[in-house]
């Protein structure tokens, strides 16, 4: 399967994106920037870590609106994967691809260390590569990763197991309400976390426990 | 014309910036604080003439960008 990786100004995480599809699948992603207005034909499209427009306005405010993230809303709608990982995800939940939103973490303290995440949902493309109730070791560095949705958004993506990663043991470093570390849209194909996956996916790293989640994303067997 | 945005969170979202500053602000002495609640400003200078269309473009602006509309409410001034 193809993928790409979308650049923003101020993207920091796309090389290691790259770095992990490429290592994953074996093919370099394309790699698209903001303001164009055509998409490849990709079967993934990844939205890398970053402080995209240095995060004026709001986390992922300004990179929302560039050009590109209309043809992903497009694509998204048409069952195309998409993964926002970090400033991806505050660019998801900021063009409302993905419920919620991610506020200044609850210490006022940048993050950057390793958390356990628990798959609550494996039943979507990114996550079926693990085991329900597996718990792995990913790494976090972000700001501005305190998941929050008002109670009635919060009872829907519950029921409808929309939450795919939570942090486990104790390990919520910003204050998410319900430990919420990773969500999908309503149908699955887009995903977002706080986490950074692509940065345990070689013995290198200290760990693989992120190289399932791009396999099942692009249906090779891990 | 111009137009003075306010963003404030709403009721009920944690402000830990706000709570920082009201910590902050004891710190110096200044007592009697119940609340600190941090937002943001915008001053916006309009080429528009008409009230009433101003007001309804700042609007559209805070709905589309200005303000995050889960966590966030707005209030727009027209200033002549």
């Amino acid at each position: 399967m193809k993928s790409a990786v979308i650049a923003f100004p101020g993207s920091n995480r796309d090389r290691d994106m790259i770095a992990a599809l490429t290592s994953i699948s074996g093919t370099a992603p394309n790699v698209v920037w903001h303001k164009e207005t055509n998409l490849p034909d990709v079967d993934l499209i990844v939205i890398p870590g970053g402080f995209s427009y240095g995060d004026y306005l709001r986390a992922g405010a300004i990179a929302a609106r560039s050009p590109i993230m209309g043809e992903i809303k497009a694509a998204a709608a048409r069952g195309v994967r998409v993964l926002g990982v970090c400033n991806g995800f505050q660019i998801l939940t900021e063009n409302g691809l993905l419920p919620g939103v991610l506020m200044r973490n609850a210490s006022l303290l940048f993050v950057c260390r390793e958390v356990k995440l628990e798959v609550v949902n494996n039943r979507t493309p990114f996550t079926g590569g693990y085991e329900k109730g597996q718990v792995l070791r990913c790494p976090v560095a972000h700001h501005d990763g305190n998941y929050f949705a008002d109670p009635d958004t919060l009872k829907a993506i519950e029921d409808n197991d929309q939450v795919a990663f939570r942090y486990a043991e104790g390990t919520n470093p910003n204050g998410s309400i319900h430990d919420i570390a990773g969500v999908t849209n309503r149908a699955g194909n887009v995903l977002g976390l706080m986490p950074h996956p692509e940065n345990l996916i070689e013995a290198a790293h200290g760990g693989t426990d992120g190289r399932a989640l791009f396999a099942s994303a692009l249906e090779i067997a891990a | 014309m111009k137009a003075r945005v306010t963003i404030t969170l709403k009721n009920g979202v944690l402000d830990p910036q706000g709570q920082a500053i009201e910590g902050a602000l004891a710190s110096l002495g200044f007592s009697g604080v119940d609340s600190v609640r941090q937002g943001k400003v915008f001053h916006i200078e309009l080429a528009e003439t008409d009230p009433g269309s101003a007001r309804e473009n700042v609007e559209n602006m805070c709905e589309k960008l200005l303000a995050n509309t889960v966590i966030e409410d707005y209030t727009v001034e027209i200033i002549n």
